[in-house]
């Protein structure tokens, strides 16, 4: 499952989604909104998604994942819009048989969906803010 | 009509495409997409040429990709007026 979403992450219902009497790890990834970043005081995040590449980006990490690994079940769930501090951004979800591929899947899924997925955040601060990334 | 040793061509008049802007892209402009003069056999590199030129505020942005319907595109890939065309500035997500 691949979605974008404005709403709050229902964290039990991915869980639910990766049920398989097969699995014996299931690994759950969470992004979460801090309140600091390079000691800057953050008051809050703002998401914006190139929707239709989003997810197709997604679905081409979460394909390569299955290439890669013998997965069982699959979540991936991004938000879009203003999330406060403690609300989850991302979510990865992962079934495996085995822990080693789980763990292994996840954090490639994450670490991949940072460097192509079209989805920008801006860091609102209490005194500015700035586009992630964006500048020189 | 231009008349030259291998034939007869006629000159096409520059069509604009529609460009969509997100992030930081779309701040800059403070539009969520932009009208750009591409030439008939314009490619993604004259199109981040032109678009710079009318938009100098990009040059701002550590780098900027293009994506072509959907997909990141090459620097040599042809434009069409059919296609939907997005700059990519640096993504963030996560």
């Amino acid at each position: 499952m691949i979605a974008l979403t404005s709403d709050p992450i229902d964290v039990t219902s991915a869980l639910n989604y990766l049920q398989s009497s097969q699995a014996g790890a299931v690994d759950l990834f969470l992004g979460v909104v801090r309140d600091n970043t390079q000691s800057r005081s953050v008051d809050r995040l703002e998401y914006e998604a190139y929707d239709r590449m989003a997810l197709s980006e997604m679905q081409k990490i979460v394909d390569s994942a299955h290439q890669c690994w013998p997965l069982l079940g699959c979540v991936v769930i991004h938000r879009t819009g203003t999330l406060l501090i403690g609300e989850t951004a991302v979510l990865i979800g992962v079934a495996t048989a085995h822990r080693a591929d789980a763990f292994e899947a996840c954090r490639y899924i994450i670490d991949t969906i940072k460097q192509t997925v079209p989805i920008w955040k801006k860091e609102i601060f209490t005194d500015g803010e700035v586009w992630v990334n964006a500048h020189p | 009509m231009v008349t030259t040793s291998t034939g007869l061509y006629f000159v096409c008049m520059n069509s604009s495409a529609n460009v969509l802007l997100f992030g930081i892209a779309r701040d800059l402009t403070g539009q969520s997409s932009v009208s750009v003069l591409l030439a008939p056999s314009a490619c993604v590199s004259d199109l981040l040429i032109t678009v710079h030129e009318q938009y100098p505020a990009l040059l701002g942005i550590r780098s900027l990709l293009v994506a072509v319907n959907g997909e990141y595109a090459e620097a040599d890939q042809p434009l069409t007026h059919q296609d939907e065309i997005a700059l990519i500035p640096p993504v963030s997500g996560g």
